[in-house]
């Protein structure tokens, strides 16, 4: 039984590595693609009951996050990204333990050993692509509080002349936009292989009826994961925005 | 056999905080509702939010010693 902290390589086009979690968000990227297709082809026709159901979900979604940022401009310059957010992340997490995840692959030969390479990967369980969403997450909480705010008076948040102790505080705040980045990525990397590591010893151990409240746990942690991955960055964005005006 | 003790020593320990932590949380959240039963949605809101905070401190002891393990 092989684990590897890495995702495993399958391919290349040129000098373009490809990983299996590479395939497997590439998957997931295209049903989204597909979906929002399908409503797009509805015409936004209230008579359509599909079109009906998504406008409930939008609903649903709009009124959560305005219960945490307010009603107004913010809440709706940030629903696309969170939304966004949340569905990649559940729909990753979820398609990580379907049947075929880390089973199907090929033997290959790597230093004289045999090893066995699986072609699909859940895709949170590569650091890279967890720290590809943070950064791009941390990115946006910046972009749309310097719109809500102005530039000026959000820059004034971390360069602060007036005196010694807010220069500090300053400096302290840029601090702990790096730790955001940080702390994203790795509690969802964290979680998600962690629980790939569990179910591959559950299964390796007793394979059959006993990893069922496992897989439960699993579908559960990656439901939660992604709600706490979207609903953080609202939060922050809600501390960037309310801090700029008080100030 | 010493990484082997540290990677077991290090979970063991990350271990304790993150769980007063989150049962501390929970206790004063059911304490809160339980006195004002109304606010019952807003709280548990905010109880997922602080639970998956101090969770997280222990997923990142959780990376390391996966980290010191398998690479």
């Amino acid at each position: 039984m092989e684990i590897f902290l890495n995702s495993e390589v399958i391919g290349h086009i040129g000098s373009f590595v490809i990983t299996n979690t590479l395939v497997a968000s590439t998957l997931v990227m295209l049903f989204l693609m597909f979906v929002a297709w399908r409503i797009h082809a509805t015409g936004y026709d209230l008579k359509n009951r599909f079109y009906n159901f998504v406008e409930m979900i939008v609903e649903g979604f709009l009124s959560i996050i305005e219960s945490v940022v307010g009603r107004g401009a913010v809440a709706r310059q940030a629903f696309g990204v969170i939304v966004t957010f949340f569905f990649f992340v559940i729909l990753n997490n979820w398609f990580g333990i379907f049947p075929g995840m880390g089973s199907i692959g090929l033997k290959e030969v790597h230093e004289g050993k045999e090893v066995f390479v699986p072609l699909l990967r859940s895709a949170n369980s590569d650091l890279n692509m967890t720290l590809a969403i943070a950064i791009v997450s941390v990115i946006f909480i910046q972009a749309i509080s310097i719109r809500t705010v102005g530039l000026a008076p959000y820059l004034q948040k971390f360069f602060n002349f007036k005196s010694p102790i807010l220069f500090f505080v300053g400096l302290l705040e840029i601090i702990s936009e790096v730790v955001k980045i940080f702390s994203f990525s790795f509690r969802l990397f964290g979680n998600i292989f962690a629980g790939d590591v569990l179910l591959i010893v559950i299964f390796s151990l007793v394979p059959f009826i006993a990893p069922i409240p496992f897989m439960g746990i699993e579908l559960f942690a990656g439901f939660i994961q992604a709600l706490i991955f979207s609903m953080l960055t609202l939060v922050f964005i809600n501390v960037s925005v309310s801090h700029g005006e008080a100030h | 056999m010493s990484k082997e003790i540290a990677i077991a020593i290090i979970m063991a320990a990350a271990a304790i905080g993150p769980g007063l932590a989150i049962g501390w949380i929970a206790s004063v959240a059911m304490t809160s509702i339980g006195r004002n039963p109304e606010a019952a949605g807003k709280i548990q809101g905010n109880m997922i939010l602080g639970l998956a905070f101090a969770e997280a401190i222990a997923i990142y002891a959780l990376v390391v010693s996966l980290v010191l393990k398998f690479v």
